[in-house]
């Protein structure tokens, strides 16, 4: 049984050796992956995207437009997936979720006073329970990091347990903000923390601090959760959000989720990739990889 | 003993540094008797997808420039060369030309450049037209550049030709990425040196020597390419129309000799311009009144 809601069982968290993780990620970039491995490799990226806008200059066209190209991502080329979701701020989950329909892409909405998380527990409650209401088939929240870096992990731990308590249905993606956690030990307790405290998946960033999904910063909280499934049986989905932009390294993820996780995290329900312009460079390739010619931003559709 | 003498490895020049090629190839330059005079980088197709990439990014930085800014710019490059003439001369000889045919050639190719650093303010304001029309418009056509262009190198004239076919296209702001003389490749990347120190922004020039022949494909059937040049070769002028077609790049050829002081004027810029016309509406026609 997962250990929800009880801080004392959380264990210990072991401490990083970055010095190893920067050579073992640096090997996984060295992959070479060509013909058909890259063809599917790239389709399997298509169809893990969170399709992500996250402005204050979001309107309800750039919404209808994102959700049309998730489910339509380059109608020329047949034989493509969809994305996995689209991810909103909780005010547009109701026009993205009449969008989406029944496409099969998701809704996933960031709540708890995104990006900062700076903010009374019961406003992040309700805004929480607002995105729900509205239909979110996932929330994506952030974790207090002052907090966190106060030393208070039972305020943190405590918070993400109410916070999955409303979610009801939804699955909890719980952000970390990693670029804000400073050192690689960090990154490990906070993972530790959200999983423990119920998290059904982990995300590295809000997209608004750099450095963001770093793949030294990805390795670690993939440990965990292997540490986790050791331990349990149990499995936590993990998304890199932030930085991965083009579709070499989006292989190099892959590569490394297979070799940590192995084949059953590599599907959409338990690995994603958080991103806007990732798309469009996945579709470049694809279409280069079909077509032997390199292509032009010219001919897709601005995201 | 003899010693033995450490020939230079010339790198590709690729978004503002000088980058071996990544596929860690090479080929040997030869002089007229065959004895081996440098080491070249023999670029691939993932040089070429970089220097487009590279060029396409350097576009806004090259085109956003005053014109008289790339006048002063254009002008700089041929006051670098001249500083440096005498290893472009010594580089000249080495590939095989006689000392005097040399000293002219590089004088020629700085003159050359002079002649387009003049024409980077003036092109646009010859070429334009303010045309007739019949409604209540003010209609004027004016020069943009076309984009990220290739050239494919004269292979016959190791600067000069070069210096004579990239100049009006950067001139007219465009981006540009090369295509080296293959035989005769020294000068070229000694000269991406001199734009390197002459304020070019990275990337607005990119220089990768190896087999033509090889990378031609890479580079014409490049959809973020907008338009071509290339000089002679007219075995695979075909080829190279074909491969251009898909995103309708404008292809450019010319079957000239160089060292002609005629092959240089207006139309060699404009070959690599769009024209855009803009009606601008305005109360009445012809502006005799006195509202115009």
């Amino acid at each position: 049984m997962k250990n929800q809601n009880n801080f004392n069982s959380l264990p210990l968290s072991p401490s990083v050796d970055k010095v190893g993780v920067e050579e073992r990620v640096s090997r996984f970039q060295k992959r070479s992956i060509k013909t058909n491995s890259k063809m599917d490799g790239l389709k399997m990226v298509l169809n893990m995207i969170d399709l992500t806008t996250l402005e204050g200059k979001d309107t309800p066209g750039k919404v209808r437009q994102m959700c049309y190209k998730a489910i339509h991502l380059h109608d020329s080329f047949p034989g493509l997936p969809t994305v996995a979701a689209v991810c909103v701020y909780p005010s547009m989950v109701g026009l993205a979720k009449s969008m989406v329909k029944d496409s099969g892409v998701k809704v996933a909405s960031v709540s708890t006073a995104f990006p900062s998380g700076q903010a009374p527990l019961d406003v992040k409650i309700t805004d929480t329970k607002y995105a729900v209401d509205q239909g979110a088939d996932e929330i994506d929240m952030v974790i207090s990091r002052g907090k966190f870096l106060a030393g208070e992990y039972a305020f943190v731990f405590d918070e993400i347990a109410q916070i999955k308590e409303v979610c009801g249905q939804a699955r909890l993606k719980v952000i970390l903000e990693t670029g804000e956690l400073a050192t690689l030990d960090n990154v490990r307790k906070a993972s530790d923390l959200a999983i423990y405290a119920g998290a059904d998946f982990i995300k590295t960033s809000t997209g608004k601090i750099q450095p963001a999904a770093t793949m030294q910063v990805t390795y670690t909280m993939l440990m965990a959760i292997r540490d986790y499934y050791d331990e349990t049986g149990i499995m936590i989905g993990m998304k890199p959000a932030g930085g991965i932009s083009n579709s070499k390294l989006a292989l190099h993820n892959l590569v490394m989720v297979k070799e940590l996780l192995g084949d059953e995290w590599l599907t959409n329900e338990w690995f994603r990739f958080g991103a806007s312009s990732l798309a469009n460079d996945v579709l470049m390739q694809i279409l280069k990889t079909d077509t032997g010619k390199y292509q032009s931003s010219d001919y897709f559709t601005i995201d | 003993m003899k010693r033995v003498e450490i020939l230079k490895t010339y790198k590709i020049y690729s978004g503002g540094n000088f980058p071996r090629t990544e596929s860690g190839r090479y080929y040997l330059a030869l002089d007229k008797k065959g004895n081996p005079i440098a080491n070249m980088c023999m670029g691939s197709r993932k040089d070429v997808r970089n220097a487009v990439v590279s060029a396409r990014k350097a576009l806004g930085a090259w085109s956003g420039k005053t014109a008289f800014n790339r006048s002063q710019i254009l002008y700089r490059i041929a006051e670098v060369l001249e500083g440096r003439k005498s290893q472009f001369i010594e580089e000249l000889i080495l590939q095989g030309s006689q000392k005097n045919i040399a000293i002219k050639e590089v004088e020629d190719s700085i003159d050359r450049i002079v002649y387009y650093a003049g024409w980077c303010d003036k092109f646009c304001q010859i070429g334009s037209s303010v045309n007739p029309v019949s409604s209540s418009h003010f209609n004027f056509s004016t020069y943009e550049p076309v984009g990220v262009v290739g050239l494919i190198a004269p292979q016959d004239s190791s600067l000069l030709g070069l210096v004579s076919l990239l100049m009006p296209i950067i001139a007219g702001g465009n981006t540009c990425v090369v295509l080296a003389n293959e035989s005769l490749p020294l000068c070229s990347i000694t000269f991406s040196e001199v734009l390197h120190a002459s304020d070019v922004p990275g990337g607005a020039v990119n220089i990768i020597t190896g087999h033509i022949s090889e990378l031609i494909k890479p580079l014409s059937t490049h959809m973020d390419v907008n338009a071509l040049a290339f000089s002679g070769l007219s075995e695979l002028k075909k080829e190279i129309d074909l491969f251009s077609v898909e995103n309708l790049k404008r292809v450019r050829s010319y079957d000239l000799n160089w060292q002609n002081t005629d092959t240089q004027g207006l139309h060699y810029i404009t070959d690599f311009q769009e024209v855009k016309t803009t009606w601008h509406p305005i109360e009445n026609i012809g502006g005799a009144t006195s509202t115009y």
